[in-house]
């Protein structure tokens, strides 16, 4: 049943309105690559009983004529989102058995909309991380290799497990999370799909919390049109999240393919980074170029404080994370570590619940908020922060969207960053100044590097115009023509 | 501005997270390195610069004061580590 696999989730969706397949057919296929797959370690829990009793249900309601968008569809959901009755964890042991009695919103609108969960994917721990590395389940493989190697690449993070299982044509499409790239950067080193919507199109109901002013759910896939119909389903405003726009959603999916004729791209100087590789320039080069063959204006533009987004954002994101983290404490959920009083209790659970990454964001965090220390590094990084959204706003003045890399290298090679915290955080740097301005943006796949790895280009767009993301990703997409897929070693 | 070991020592109890003392230098040392490379915002004019608090330009919404959830114990209670009779069972707080 490969072929039922490799289809996109447009083909599966009309697939399946012609009877050409059921979804337990479907779902069937999706299970059985799932368990044929463990090797990638992109599921933290496979649910294959709920998900054919979700694809029996949803045939029943085709059968009547009913079914929404999605209706049949097998989907991966990241262990971010809490699902009820079914274990989510956050990639963290602190959680490790909690089963939420509610659903998240996002994944609510999924089941609404006919979806079918296959099971819940690996991440980093909290969705701190960029190699997936810090999870408590073990680091997700990247279903790609460089030609003729077998070294074990990262997939990105920290929705690696998303990444990996689209890829690996797991599932038809993921949910995702992105607080500083999270979406974007496993998007690209896995040749997927990724959008982050602005700020506020999704609801974060539901999603556990890491920085709450930077986090926001977006969907990963391996089409652009694939991407748009999951966003159309994940987006729109909820009461439950004060944050989420009351805006309509848009049919993204009709923006697909429509002409880009005339839309004014935006280059930015800052983004050509020292040490970038030739390769990534070059396909930079590249994607300016089929733009411009689309018919798109090219405009030089300046971002002049794009090199402060990172620190900025590991003082914003960490600061957030201490607060939403002190929750996690023994008493009403999660590990309890019992010790010699309250305080010992509290201390004792939250050093043998959390990995060394999250503990280190946490102690910063708590750092840069202490008294005598808040307004030299707190106050300064949200001044910085109102700085590179000016940037932004400074940049429509003479373009309609960005063009730039999604990441500056490939997939590296599990290991290889994880001793140098600050290393590992530059795998951001194309990213991270989207979620401090609340911006939407996409990564394409656009090309193989010269090891046959995958590399991604990044369109950023106004706040809620992911319309035009679409157009142009679209236009990236056919133009790219990018058909290369990993080669089958698991 | 590098950070010793003290004050990680303080801001591990401030975060309720044990560290056990032969970690406090090595956190240290790492911390410092992080702390170091953040303190290049110093170079950006600040001056007069509202801090930005949130990514949304919205106004926060208001609904009616009802009660929409709740009185659902069960639920509440079924992922705590301890629970009797609809309480959680928490360490003696007070002597």
């Amino acid at each position: 049943m490969t072929e039922l696999t490799s289809l996109t989730l447009k083909a599966a969706l009309d697939g399946l309105q012609s009877k050409a397949f059921s979804s337990v057919e479907l779902t069937q296929a999706h299970v059985e690559a799932v368990e044929a797959a463990r090797a990638l370690n992109a599921f933290v829990l496979e649910t294959p009983d709920k998900a054919l009793e979700m694809a029996r249900a949803s045939d029943e309601r085709r059968a009547r004529g009913e079914g929404g968008p999605l209706e049949g569809a097998p989907l991966g959901i990241k262990d971010l989102f809490c699902t009820e009755g079914v274990r989510s964890t956050a990639g963290s042991k602190i959680i490790g058995e909690f089963k939420p009695t509610y659903e998240s919103t996002v994944t609510a609108n999924l089941w609404r909309d006919g979806a079918v969960m296959l099971g819940k994917l690996n991440m980093d721990e909290f969705a701190m991380g960029s190699s997936n590395e810090t999870s408590a389940f073990g680091p997700v493989v990247n279903p790609w290799r460089s030609r003729g190697g077998n070294a074990q690449l990262t997939p990105g993070g920290s929705s690696g497990g998303s990444a990996a299982a689209v890829a690996a044509e797991l599932c038809l499409g993921a949910t995702a999370t992105d607080t500083g790239g999270s979406i974007r950067q496993p998007a690209a080193f896995t040749g997927t799909v990724g959008i982050k919507p602005t700020y506020g199109r999704c609801s974060r109901w539901g999603i556990v919390a890491f920085a709450s002013s930077l986090d926001q759910a977006g969907p990963m896939a391996r089409t652009v049109e694939d991407a748009a119909i999951l966003l159309s389903s994940m987006s729109g405003h909820d009461p439950k999240d004060s944050t989420s726009l009351p805006v309509e959603v848009p049919d993204f999916a009709s923006f697909c393919g429509k002409s880009v004729k005339g839309l004014r791209i935006g280059v930015p100087k800052e983004y050509r980074v020292d040490n970038m590789p030739p390769e990534i320039d070059a396909l930079w080069e590249q994607g300016i170029a089929w733009l411009k063959e689309a018919g798109c204006e090219i405009v030089d533009v300046s971002l002049p404080h794009t090199k402060y987004a990172l620190p900025a954002y590991y003082i914003v994101a960490p600061a957030e994370a201490s607060s939403n983290l002190a929750r996690y404490d023994g008493m009403r959920y999660g590990l309890r570590v019992e010790g010699g009083n309250l305080t010992d209790t509290y201390e004792k659970s939250r050093a043998e619940g959390f990995g060394a990454e999250v503990k280190r964001r946490i102690l910063i965090g708590t750092y840069v908020l202490s008294a005598g220390y808040y307004d030299a590094y707190y106050l300064k990084a949200l001044k910085v922060r109102r700085r590179i959204a000016d940037d932004f706003d400074q940049a429509w003045q003479t373009c309609d969207a960005l063009l730039t890399p999604t990441a500056p290298s490939a997939a590296f090679q599990l290991g290889d960053k994880s001793d140098d915290p600050v290393a590992m955080y530059l795998n951001d740097i194309f990213t991270v100044t989207v979620n401090l301005a609340g911006l939407p943006g996409m990564s394409i796949p656009a090309g193989l590097d010269g090891q046959g790895l995958p590399l991604g280009l990044q369109l950023i767009g106004r706040a809620l115009d992911e319309g035009t993301l679409f157009s142009l990703g679209s236009a990236l997409e056919k133009a790219a023509d990018f058909k290369a897929k990993p080669q089958k070693w698991w | 501005m590098a950070i010793d070991a003290a004050t990680v020592r303080k801001v591990a109890r401030l975060a309720r997270i044990a560290e056990p003392e032969e970690k406090l230098e090595p956190l240290a040392r790492e911390l410092s390195g992080i702390l170091n490379w953040i303190e290049q915002l110093n170079e950006v004019d600040t001056d007069g610069v509202e801090p930005m608090t949130t990514a949304v330009h919205a106004t926060l919404p208001m609904r009616d004061d009802v009660v929409t959830d709740g009185g659902d114990p069960a639920r509440v209670l079924a992922n705590a580590p301890k629970s009797n009779t609809n309480f959680f069972v928490v360490p003696k707080v007070v002597e």
